[in-house]
């Protein structure tokens, strides 16, 4: 256990004194100020983000910083989006997150059990192999399986980004789950398999509902990866019509190097949709970082 | 029997049997995609480097040439494994520590924390090449947010990523302004901290730093360390930076490893020295986490996971 111990084991009492008030008060006011300052520089970077994207060529590189836009140059946007086909991009983008977090979701959850509340010979090898594949790095692994999907025909369509997720989910998600799973009681599978339970009937009626909230927190992770991915879809797409909008944003900002208020507006809209999808979430992504409700 | 059996010998070995069986069930489609997505290409890269392979060609069998030209021969990569191991071991404690900090303040009951703490994520959520695009911006020398604001207050200006000894520290700033995942992993480990063991420092008379040290922070080490291990392997694997944003330059100066080994196979494809470079990676990331896992033994505490 972790040790408690304080000179004398003195009882001070708490929030009587008004020596002890100000001092409270002081340390609220430094907490809040500490997290204004924070959330100034956080936010810099978007509000410069969102300035240029609706500024004209000539405002945007005025001197001293210019940060309301005169007149609101709206058109940025469609000009922006129409430049290549963004729709495109955006539908095929949603077909690989969906076939991604599908798989994530089914095989992780299995995985993650097997390791965190099943005892079975050679687990912890098995876990401690996978977890050195956790420390591979993707580019690792990258040409030998570039060649496999060449030799399977897979170049050129959306296997290759697919396929991998229905295998484990990716090692990362069975890592996470399985610290989550590990902080449930054990005297709940107990419980179930006294009363004739299956591990599988386990981590579907007791595990997986206890675990909803830390389920969502991988769907989100795994949409956020999908989203962000570069490489694979870099190397593995290669016609423009498959283009995800990772990759059709970085086309588009070669082509127009140095416009900056187009380039702004591209951005903006391909961050836009997700930080939407993260706010409508954030209700369930809360619930998920209180993952241990059971414990108190 | 089975239903008062879990304490005798038999339905114990019962017992054993099932989790046995159902573990190798359960974990059969990672261990699967390990073989498949892992350790085959893995294995298929160790023939690969001892190859001098174009992609359109045969390979030709050489040996540990390879390896030997890397050691002897090519300095960028030592020029790379430089950058990429100066930008991780700078980047990823500093952006814990901020992290580590967002998340205590977010944790002291603070009103308005789903605010701050959507704030302090939303960084996160920028897709990385929009990411690239913005800082780019962000950084541009004559007209960028840095150096016009530096201009404004009579500050000196810097080059950014157009200068050799900035380039790393100006994408190490870049990276930690995400630090907001780690925050919100640090303040689901913080809520998962029991009330009671403060209420026992408290009733002991500890202030807010002994609950820090003799509470909070044990608590937290199996999330300091999914982090510190995560944090690392990611880092080692920048590209999109260098491939977006410097293009690896100035003069090298930004050559992260990944982005070297990429233009090694899919520009120059040579696909047996790439092979043997990403070979070496591997060992590099292998060596520094099995040092943070043998050194998590005495710092790292787990509750309930005293049986295994």
């Amino acid at each position: 256990m972790t040790s408690l111990r304080t000179g004398g084991g003195i009882v001070v009492p708490l929030g009587r004194s008004g020596r002890h008030r100000v001092r409270r008060l002081a340390g609220r006011i430094s907490i809040y100020l500490l997290l204004i300052i924070g959330s100034v520089v956080t936010l810099l970077p978007f509000a410069w983000l969102i300035r240029s994207s609706l500024m004209g060529p000539a405002q945007i590189f005025s001197f001293p910083i210019e940060w309301i836009p005169d007149p609101v140059r709206w058109d940025n946007y469609p000009e922006a989006l129409t430049a290549v086909p963004f729709d495109r991009y955006f539908l095929n983008t949603m077909r690989i997150e969906v076939l991604v977090i599908l798989g994530t979701l089914i095989t992780s959850t299995m995985s993650a059990f097997a390791f965190a509340r099943l005892r079975w010979r050679g687990r912890n090898l098995v876990f401690g192999i996978l977890l050195s594949g956790l420390m591979l790095p993707y580019a690792a692994t990258l040409i030998p399986t570039f060649i496999l999907w060449q030799k399977l025909g897979g170049l050129g369509t959306i296997a290759p980004l697919v396929v991998p997720a229905w295998f484990g989910g990716g090692i990362f998600n069975i890592f996470l789950l399985r610290q989550f799973f590990m902080t449930i009681p054990r005297d709940l599978d107990e419980a179930a398999y006294l009363d004739g339970a299956t591990p599988f009937g386990v981590l579907v009626k007791i595990i997986l509902p206890l675990s909803k909230p830390a389920l969502i927190v991988v769907t989100i992770f795994t949409f956020i990866s999908v989203w962000n991915d570069f490489l694979g879809p870099l190397i593995y797409l290669g016609n423009e019509s498959q283009y995800t909008l990772a990759i059709g944003l970085r086309s588009f900002s070669s082509a127009y190097t140095a416009q900056w208020d187009q380039l702004m507006a591209a951005s903006t809209a391909v961050v836009l949709p997700i930080v939407v999808l993260f706010f409508l979430a954030q209700r369930y992504f809360v619930e998920g970082i209180t993952l241990t409700g059971i414990k108190g | 029997m089975r239903t008062q059996g879990i304490t005798t010998p038999r339905a114990r070995s019962g017992m054993e049997r099932m989790e046995q069986r159902w573990g190798l069930l359960l974990g059969l489609p990672a261990m699967l995609g390990f073989i498949i997505f892992t350790i085959g290409p893995m294995v298929a890269s160790g023939w690969i480097s001892l190859t001098d392979w174009n992609i359109y060609g045969d390979a030709s069998f050489v040996g540990l040439d390879n390896y030997r030209e890397m050691l002897t021969e090519d300095p960028l990569f030592f020029k790379s494994l430089w950058v990429t191991l100066y930008y991780t071991f700078a980047s990823v404690p500093l952006l814990l520590l901020v992290a580590f900090a967002a998340a205590l303040l977010l944790n002291a009951d603070v009103r308005g924390k789903a605010i701050f703490r959507t704030i302090f994520y939303l960084p996160v959520l920028v897709p990385l090449i929009a990411n690239t695009i913005l800082w780019t911006w962000l950084f541009n020398p004559d007209f960028g947010l840095f150096n016009t604001s530096l201009e404004q207050l009579g500050l000196p200006t810097s080059m950014w990523l157009y200068d050799e000894r900035t380039v790393i520290p100006s994408l190490i700033l870049m990276a930690v302004w995400g630090f907001g995942n780690a925050t919100v992993i640090f303040l689901a480990g913080l809520q998962g901290v029991p009330a009671h063991l403060y209420e026992a420092v408290e009733v002991d008379g500890g202030g807010l730093l002994d609950k820090l040290r003799h509470v909070t922070i044990p608590m937290m080490t199996p999330t300091i360390f999914f982090n510190l291990v995560l944090g690392m392997i990611g880092s080692f694997q920048a590209f999109a930076e260098a491939y977006a944003m410097t293009n690896g330059g100035p003069n090298n100066a930004s050559l992260f490893y990944v982005f070297y080994l990429y233009r090694t196979a899919f520009t120059e494809s040579r696909m047996g020295y790439a092979s043997a470079l990403s070979w070496v990676l591997f060992l590099v990331i292998l060596l520094f986490t099995v040092l943070i896992f043998r050194s998590a033994r005495s710092w790292v505490y787990y509750e309930g996971n005293n049986a295994s």
